[in-house]
């Protein structure tokens, strides 16, 4: 008997059953399929406004620093003005990223997955989250997740309209592009801040395997005050 | 991990006599409580997910069977490979033939309690495949030898010169002269040693706070992000779970995540929630080739049903840890083995048996706080009564404790006997307190008159005496 | 309240009937204060909380059925002592669940079973407490009394009711005291050290008077805390709400 089996049957055992009966399991189908919609807390709802502040004010309290931009090409001077010292920058291969003028901005830029070498590193998140300042950022073909561990220094381009009230948006959205379960990405990633670590005496530092500063790059209209909050 | 939990008390003495340890455990004793406090005070919703989140574990537990093959059909329907093993040594083997097989000479580590309880560390190393922890905690205990002293912080009986001493005896390739005593220069130096170890690896194994059977996820949760450098890497991902760890839908794993990190840390999440699916796709640019499984009963499977069931809703948060009086005096170590604290306590019977582990569950007031604080509000102390009434049956305590108790309770159901009895006390012991009001010792109660006095009674004549003369 | 007055049926505990009699009486004082018809059940010994504690649970179930027995037929029973009041309230019924001669009066004694600060304040809604006292009281919380029964507020509201009586607040109030029954004796080492803890959290309080509802955490301070030479004053909170403090206090002469 394999170990499967003698599992399955030592956990029916303990239930006090055997494997459930067609009615039942259609019932939990049905519950995986279809799930239920979560009742969400307050802090995930409000309007544009409400939730890009909530947002900005989230990610400093977690030791992000934000920068907001009118438009896409205030990027790489935005990132060079930031990491001053930085003379090469890892990007994500994303048309977004790609076709910003990077060299103007003194940076030469190279995209692809990150490298052990690699120092700075730009990404482009799919969603922030304003219940936490999380940014969500997906593996794909512009997507690579290594950037998002790798370099030193990080930076993330997120589009104001990006930013949503709750996590579960985040999954709503990824089911609207497959079917039966099969929709997520090798990874998905909730970064809510740079790494840090309390390991020495139990007091905290940032800074350890992830990245030591995230920054994000909050893109489009109407953003004035948020930086300061 | 040889348990040595059957040592507990001696194991406890020696404890609350190592002056290191002490300091450590006060540094962090007031901070947890304080932490939680503050995550709690930001949610208001926190207790109705507290009840949604203990719902949501009691309905997987109901299930469990069915929850498991879901998990794995959909995580080999997204290319990855499940193996189930029913004990330790079978995760043991599983675990080794995929690294022999893929040629495998270091796996990075990310921090798993079950690669602790089935030691895989050693096994790796005795067929010659080095394993490096990456937690910076657990690293710095691998390299001391030591096993973690805490779920969430491994290294939280370590101070800052013996990281110091451990670095300078294990990183030879560097300048003796170095400056290393600052916390910075720690960490900046375990920062660059790590993120060797993290390139070279040809495979990384993490543990997993839940499982989703609904995509065939597996999600950890960070703050170093050394489990993603882990699990993204190599070109092989092995994730250690034991079978309870099943949320169904990705929407369960948000609530139950929604209340994890903020019962311990306070935080709203930690830094890195991560959600693995599968190996890489066919157009991703980084990732592993192979993803694989690896699910452990080891004991878990003969609980359900019992009164113990509800301390497999554990998500490995700690909360009970950094709550516990108990703890809080004596640290992990004492436990004996992988799993420390309440939640130790509660579980460690259940995959140990109680011959080893029959002294955890005794070790405890009772005082309530765990259940208090976990976010799955699982009933330790009622879990912790049900070990005790079985370690009863099976005659432990014996010797004078369970003579007492049953002397105790012969008196206390007849009366008569009894008003005797307490009669006869009163008056001896307000004897022996000759006056002062009370004792300093008494011959068979030195577990208290060593450290306190015993009030001696008011009066020689108990309540109910005195009550009795009073009736017309 | 109108009718006849409530009979209550009062179970002194086996640690006030050994150790502090004077609660005993305290009690009794105020509950017919409060209006109530008391009546002590001869019979009564203890509540079985050490047996079902240490997992002797067939000498649990048989000190639940002398409970039950002894005590049925009143209104309602009353405790001073969270920790007791819980085994009654809370465990008898888990105990005889399986038991269908002795499950549904275990059930109807735990739904009439309450803790004293509880019954006062929840049930009877007391409030003639005609004391005075000037001085700064510590109260202890018993994790029982806390956590099995949700008492916290009780005994506060009626000690607020006393003219002069400031409260002050230990630094730690949810941290366990290190009694725990069994444990203390079980597990000196780890008690001694919550013990001495707690009591250096009531010095520090700046308190004349440490005041507690369950007499074993109060015993296990007030040895505590004569150890360590402390002035502090311990006693039972029925003893000031009963205005009934001619004893000297826990622990003196």
């Amino acid at each position: 008997m394999s170990d499967k089996t003698r599992m399955l049957a030592a956990i029916r055992r303990g239930l006090g059953r055997d494997a459930l009966d067609a009615s039942v399991a259609a019932g939990l189908v049905t519950r995986l399929e279809r799930p239920e919609p979560n009742r969400l807390p307050a802090a995930s709802r409000g309007d544009r406004l409400t939730l890009l502040r909530r947002f900005a004010a989230k990610l400093r309290r977690v030791d992000a620093t934000l920068q907001v931009l009118p438009r896409l090409d205030g990027v790489p001077e935005a990132v060079a003005a930031w990491a001053d010292d930085a003379a090469a920058v890892r990007v994500a291969p994303h048309p977004d990223l790609q076709r910003l003028d990077w060299s103007a901005a003194g940076l030469e830029a190279s995209f692809g997955p990150a490298r052990g070498m690699d120092t700075l590193g730009v990404s482009r998140a799919d969603a922030g989250i304003a219940e936490s300042g999380t940014l969500a950022l997906c593996s794909g073909p512009a997507s690579p997740t290594t950037l998002n561990f790798l370099p030193d220094r990080h930076a993330v381009v997120l589009h104001a309209d990006a930013v949503v009230g709750a996590y579960e948006t985040v999954w709503a959205a990824l089911r609207e592009t497959g079917s039966e379960g099969c929709f997520m990405p090798r990874t998905v990633n909730w970064v809510t801040g740079p790494s840090r670590t309390a390991d020495i005496e139990q007091t905290l530092y940032l800074g350890i395997h992830g990245p030591r500063q995230l920054h994000v790059l909050l893109v489009g209209s109407g953003l004035e005050g948020l930086e300061t909050g | 991990m040889q348990p040595r939990s059957h040592a507990f008390p001696a194991n406890v003495a020696r404890a609350l006599a190592d002056d290191g340890l002490q300091v450590a455990l006060t540094r962090t004793s007031a901070g947890f409580p304080k932490k939680r406090l503050e995550g709690v005070a930001s949610l208001p919703e926190f207790e109705l997910l507290r009840d949604q989140a203990e719902a949501i574990r009691e309905h997987v537990l109901d299930h469990l069977d069915w929850y498991l093959e879901r998990f794995a059909a959909q995580v080999e329907k997204q290319g990855g490979t499940v193996h189930w093993c029913a004990d330790a040594e079978a995760a043991r083997e599983a675990v080794l033939g995929i690294c022999q097989q893929a040629g495998a000479r270091t796996v990075t580590k990310g921090k798993s309690m079950i690669g602790e309880e089935i030691a895989i560390n050693d096994h790796l190393s005795a067929h010659g495949i080095t394993p490096v922890e990456t937690d910076l905690g657990e690293y710095i205990i691998q390299l001391r030898g030591e096993t973690p002293s805490h779920i969430v912080a491994p290294a939280l009986h370590v101070s800052r010169a013996q990281v110091t001493q451990a670095f300078r005896e294990h990183h030879l390739d560097r300048d003796p002269e170095r400056p290393l005593d600052a916390p910075r220069d720690l960490l900046g130096e375990a920062r660059d040693v790590l993120r060797e170890r993290f390139l070279a690896a040809d495979v990384g194994i993490t543990g997993a706070n839940m499982l989703v059977a609904e995509t065939g996820t597996s999600l950890i949760v960070t703050n170093e992000g050394n489990g993603d450098l882990t699990q993204t890497l190599p070109r092989v991902h092995v994730v250690l779970a034991s079978i309870e760890k099943v949320v169904p839908t990705l929407e369960d794993a948000t609530t139950l995540l929604r209340v994890l990190a903020r019962s311990i840390t306070g935080q709203e999440q930690s830094v890195y929630t991560t959600f693995s699916t599968g190996p890489r796709r066919a157009n991703d640019l980084d990732g592993p080739a192979d993803y694989h499984v690896v699910l452990l009963d080891n004991g878990r499977s003969a609980l359900l049903g019992t009164p113990a069931q509800p301390i497999l809703r554990c998500i490995r948060c700690g909360a009970c840890l950094g709550h516990c009086p108990v703890y809080q005096q004596v640290g992990g170590h004492a436990y004996g083995w992988v799993y420390s604290g309440p939640m130790g306590a509660a579980l460690t019977p259940g995959l140990l048996g109680l011959p080893e582990a029959w002294h955890l569950p005794q070790a405890s007031t009772l005082c309530g706080r765990c259940e208090d604080v976990c976010p799955v509000r699982i009933p330790i102390p009622e879990v912790l009564r049900h070990w005790r009434a079985q370690s009863w049956e099976q005659g432990r305590p014996g010797g004078v404790s369970r003579l007492a108790l049953r002397t105790w309770a012969w008196l206390a159901t007849h009366p008569r006997a009894y008003r005797l009895a307490s009669s006869l006390a009163a008056r001896v012991l307000r004897w022996r307190a000759d006056g002062r009001g009370a004792l300093g010792s008494l011959p068979g109660l030195g577990g208290w008159t060593a450290t306190r006095d015993l009030p001696a009674p008011e009066e020689g004549r108990p309540f109910l005496v005195q009550w009795q003369e009073r009736q017309p | 309240m109108s009718g006849a007055p409530p009979h209550v049926g009062l179970f002194v505990t086996c640690l006030v009937d050994l150790f502090r009699p004077s609660v005993g009486f305290a009690t009794v004082r105020l509950l017919e204060r409060a209006g109530c018809r008391v009546s002590v059940p001869a019979e009564q010994t203890c509540c079985g909380q050490p047996a079902f504690s240490q997992g002797a649970r067939e000498e649990a179930r048989a000190l639940a059925r002398q409970v039950i027995e002894t005590f049925s037929g009143f209104d309602y029973v009353v405790l001073p002592s969270g920790s007791c009041a819980a085994t009654l309230r809370r465990h008898y019924p888990e105990l005889l669940a399986d038991d269908p001669a002795w499950a549904n009066r275990a059930r109807a004694l735990s739904e009439r079973t309450h803790e004293l600060t509880s019954f006062l304040t929840d049930i009877i809604q007391f409030t003639e407490i005609n004391t005075v006292y000037d001085g700064k009281v510590a109260y202890h919380d018993s994790c029982s009394g806390l956590r099995e029964l949700g008492i916290r507020e009780q005994p506060r509201r009626l000690l607020g009711l006393i003219d002069g009586l400031r409260e002050t607040p230990l630094a730690n109030p949810e941290g366990c005291c290190g009694f725990g029954g069994a444990f203390c004796v079980k597990y000196p080492g780890i008690s001694d050290r919550l013990a001495t803890d707690k009591s250096r959290q009531v010095v520090e309080s700046g308190a004349d008077l440490l005041l507690g509802g369950d007499l074993g955490c109060l015993l296990n301070l007030a040895g505590t805390l004569r150890r360590q030479g402390a002035t502090t004053e311990v006693r039972h909170v029925a003893e000031v709400l009963a205005d009934q403090t001619e004893a000297p206090p826990i622990g003196r002469e």
